[in-house]
């Protein structure tokens, strides 16, 4: 049961088509929106005229900022910043400056088109050079950041982390490696393009949103609407994929709004191109200073990050502090010096997205090491064993030890890549390792009842956004009552009906919401004890309930059994409640330490095409410490399909900008991702076991681990291939190609 | 706006007559008029796949394909690939392969395989690479999803007992009236009507 690979929870409604997405439901009396925008980034508002669009047939309403409450509402998971509709200026292209609700979808759309808005351009602040300028004009009003001393910059937020005398460290140093190396801005590219529902629902609001935190949103909701938790209900059907883009209210607030004013459910489903407008990735520029000793010995790091957020702060501070905070990685280093900054500019606000921040650190930092073991002579698999932290190292003073037996996971990738065997002509190889802190804090309820003919329902809140949340809590339930897999089911999505969940993210959920599960299961455990003893007239203490069975000496009871007798002629059922929590620690700069560590280490040989620049992953390696696999077909997809999506921002990936601030590659025409025809000629994908992390059976998160450090694993195989070193993403042909041509002759 | 058009289109086997917009795609009334919603909408520009159904057998993006092109011919969509309940062999090596995750691409993955192995029933890796290059998947288990081909090319899948699902129903997550019908595709013992 547990480490198997029984078929999905959900899965057959994914292959007959029944499953059913926010955009998939049906409502009565439906009103369609579609947002109005302006072509520019940063514009001054004038006039909005609707005349045209309300002469539309089957046009209900259109929503300008004079419709809404005054100050205008605004919501942020770190900021109250972003407001429902911009207001006098827009801060970045795509921005919604009014919204249009009518009968049909054609209608919304011509109506949308003809919503006159007088509009004029204004300077816009879209790179990290121009962000750090004092001369730029402010991204944000400063009032939004009332008694912010950085309010009078585009610097949202600057971190300092770091321990030990770096001073030292620059003196005992023999070789010093320095570096900037810079990484695109991506976007999530959900298949699923965000969808929102609204509707009055008695005397409060119903919303259907594809939401990573079901609970969270119901807290800004009522927050802004001033209604009771209560009165709020979220429903979260299963997303068509997240990747932390579906963190965080985007337009949850303004169909809320509408629908209340039209007194119908309104549904806005975003276009694609409207999404890349809604989520992203942040930009970074990050510097890194590394001293050694000849041996290979870190002394020292001195790292400097600047991360290009945009127009709101989102929970993209959040990702800069998080994804920097670790940004020396695994490594035994005496002395740290890490700053980082979020600059604020006219972009497309970034928030979470897999990997959370490290990605862009560890492209820096493990380029940098490979630099590193070119100039001391050391091979790069050796330099990266003889400084990694060792299970129960204190390697991020204040923070959890080393968690994991991680050299097994570097060994493993480089055994499996071949590492030192010989290459034909024209390959390289490249290997890198990725650490992510997992969860924080976290807080997690669940019910699990145990029905009278020995089935089960687990009501869990995480979202289940294709990493397999309902499969595993199927296979804990299973497993501790005795139930086969399929008669489980875990009902999700509800704010109504399932108890709170922080959220899901951090790959936490098998972690945090896994351990709530089991805490309700061994609930139920006990009362199956008492409820034995007393039938068998023994002492409670005599009644072992384990491994889905009841034991009592050397005999064994079925569950279902003792639930028949158990619960008499009334039937019923034993309902337990499980809870998780991992309080902050408010002194820490993270405001509470890991709960585990992703890690992983990305093994890859490639080919480079010299006339075209073109590069083929001819061999990728991916070894993730999962603590204990759960689900083996699982574990798999979400480990190789983070590789592969690592491939993205590697190789093909990033947005383009014009000067005035607008994306000139919106949408799946000119914004290409990974497909059948850009994997890696050969994957493998290895699962470290010690059963040595926080969740149920050992387990700890892995659904990102495998992004972490592709970039920097392929960028030191091309270098192996060619000798050409790149230190900026994505290593399209055109940029390979330019390498080439600007080697130093050998 | 131009006056609707009436058109006939068999789906799923059986005869759908019914007026469309003369500007809608198939997706739109493969969704909008039949509620035929397995089949999906992402990028409305042919590139992403996810609205992948067969169309007179071959398979097209149903974004692409006006409906009225459709008039006369004869569509399969992803509900139309059970048969009484019975999982085709390709959606049971789907399952069987752990190739669904989030879900949202694999109609239009499983459409593009059932394209591709009807005129190629025993298509190499490169041919498989190349029959679903159309379909992208995000959460880009893409070796599971070939995988499944793989296994379903060789026949030796179908619905079977000893892979339970481990199935689970969704909150109803619908309009309230909707509240109380059974989520019964999700049952796996729940017999699927074809459409």
């Amino acid at each position: 049961m547990i480490g198997g690979s029984p078929w999905r929870g959900g899965g057959r409604s994914r292959v007959t088509g029944a499953q059913a997405y926010v955009a998939d439901l049906r409502f009565e009396d439906l009103l369609h929106v579609k947002l109005v925008t302006v072509d520019a980034a940063r514009a001054r508002i004038g006039r909005i005229d609707p005349a045209r669009a309300l002469a539309v047939p089957d046009v209900r309403l259109v929503m300008t900022p004079a419709e809404l409450p005054d100050p205008m509402p605004r919501f942020g998971p770190q900021l109250r910043d972003r407001p429902v509709l911009a207001v006098g200026e827009t801060a970045y292209h795509g921005e919604p400056v009014a919204a249009v609700a009518a009968e049909t979808i054609d209608a919304a759309e011509e109506a949308a088109g003809l919503v006159h808005v007088d509009f004029e351009p204004l300077p816009a602040v879209t790179t990290i050079a121009a962000a750090l300028d004092p001369s730029s004009p402010l991204v944000q009003d400063p009032a939004l950041r009332p008694g912010d001393a950085l309010a009078q910059t585009n610097v949202l937020r600057e971190h300092r982390f770091g321990w030990g005398d770096l001073a030292a460290g620059e003196r005992e140093a023999e070789v010093v490696v320095d570096g900037t190396w810079s990484f695109p801005m991506v976007t999530q590219f959900a298949i699923e393009p965000h969808a929102f529902v609204a509707a009055p629902d008695g005397d409060g609001i119903a919303v259907w949103s594809a939401i990573q935190h079901p609970y969270w949103l119901q807290r800004v909701l009522a927050s802004m609407l001033e209604l009771p938790l209560s009165k709020v209900r979220v429903f979260a059907p299963d997303p068509g994929g997240g990747f932390g883009g579906k963190q965080h209210a985007k337009y949850e607030p303004l169909v809320a709004f509408m629908a209340l004013r039209l007194g119908r459910p309104v549904r806005l489903v975003l276009t694609l191109e409207e999404t890349f407008q809604a989520v992203r990735r942040a930009a970074a520029d990050v510097r890194v200073r590394s001293g050694f000793r000849r041996d290979g010995t870190i002394v020292f790091r001195d790292i400097e990050a600047n991360y290009l957020v945009g127009a709101y702060a989102d929970i993209a501070d959040r990702v800069v502090a998080k994804g920097s905070y670790t940004s020396n990685g695994p490594y035994r280093t005496p002395a740290v010096r890490i700053v980082a900054r979020s600059l604020l500019s006219n972009t497309v606000p970034s928030t979470a997205f897999r990997g959370f921040g490290n990605p862009q650190q560890i492209w820096a930092v493990e380029s940098n090491m490979d630099e590193a073991a070119r100039r001391l002579g050391i091979d790069p698999v050796e330099l990266r064993l003889r400084n990694l932290a060792r299970r129960g190292d204190a390697f991020l003073p204040g923070d959890l030890p080393a968690d994991g037996v991680w050299a097994d996971t570097v060994r493993a990738a480089a055994r499996r890549i071949g590492w030192g065997s010989p290459l034909p002509a024209g390959r390289g190889r490249g290997l890198a390792v990725g650490l992510k802190e997992g969860p924080t804090t976290g807080l997690s309820y669940a019910t699990v009842r145990l029905l009278a003919d020995g089935s089960v329902v687990v009501h869990a809140g995480t979202s289940d956004m294709g990493q397999g949340a309902r499969t595993i809590y199927a296979q804990i339930a299973a497993h501790e009552l005795g139930a086969p897999v399929d008669w489980v089911t875990v009902v999700m999505g509800d704010t109504a009906v399932v108890p709170y969940d922080q959220q899901t993210s951090a790959s936490r959920s098998s972690v945090l919401m896994g351990n709530a599960v089991l805490a309700a299961c061994r609930q139920v455990q006990a009362r199956l004890r008492t409820m034995a003893a007393a039938l068998e007239g023994v002492d409670e203490a005599d009644v072992v309930v384990d491994g889905g069975e009841v034991r009592l000496g050397d005999r064994r009871l079925e569950i279902a059994d003792v639930l028949t007798r158990g619960l008499g002629r009334l039937g019923g059922e034993l309902i337990g409640v499980g809870e998780m929590r991992k309080e902050a620690q408010p002194e820490h700069p993270l405001g509470g330490t890991a709960a585990f560590y992703e890690f992983n280490c990305t093994a890859v040989e490639v080919s480079v095409d010299i006339d075209t620049g073109d590069v083929t992953v001819e061999r990728h390696v991916t070894v993730s410490d999962v603590g204990r696999v759960l689900h083996a077909g699982q574990v798999r997809g979400q480990d190789e399909g983070a590789a592969v999506m690592g491939l993205g921002h590697t190789l093909m990936e990033h947005y383009v900008w014009d000067e005035a601030g607008r994306i000139r590659n919106l949408g799946a025409i000119d914004y290409k991702i990974p497909t059948t025809m850009d994997l890696p000629r050969s994957m493998e994908s290895e699962a470290i076991e010690h059963a040595d992390g926080p969740g149920p059976y050992g387990a700890k998160g892995m659904s990102e681990g495998a992004l972490l450090c592709v970039a920097p694993a392929v960028a030191a195989a091309v270098r192996d291939a060619t000798g050409a070193v790149i230190r900026d993403l994505p290593l399209t042909p055109e940029r390979v190609w330019r390498a080439l041509q600007d080697r130093t002759p050998v | 706006m131009s006056d609707p058009l009436r058109i006939e289109v068999r789906v799923n086997g059986r005869t759908r007559a019914f007026e469309v917009r003369p500007h809608h795609t198939l997706l739109d009334s493969l969704r909008d008029d039949l509620g035929l919603t397995g089949t999906k909408a992402c990028c409305l520009v042919g590139e992403c796949g996810a609205c992948t159904v067969l169309l007179n057998g071959r398979s097209v993006d149903a974004c692409l394909v006006l409906a009225v092109e459709a008039d006369g011919g004869d569509v399969v969509t992803v509900e139309g690939l059970a048969v009484d309940g019975q999982l085709s062999a390709l959606q049971a090596a789907f399952l069987e392969t752990g190739a669904a995750q989030c879900g949202f691409c694999i109609p239009g993955q499983l459409m593009a395989a059932h394209a591709l192995l009807a005129t190629t029933p025993d298509p190499d890796r490169a041919g498989i690479e190349e029959g679903l290059a159309g379909n992208y998947c995000r959460c880009a288990g893409y070796e599971q999803i070939i995988e499944a081909v793989q296994l379903a090319a060789r026949g030796t899948t179908g619905p079977s007992d000893a892979h339970p699902a481990a199935d689970a129903h969704s909150a109803r997550a619908a309009h309230p009236d909707a509240a109380d019908r059974p989520d019964v595709a999700d049952r796996p013992d729940a017999q699927v009507a074809p459409q």
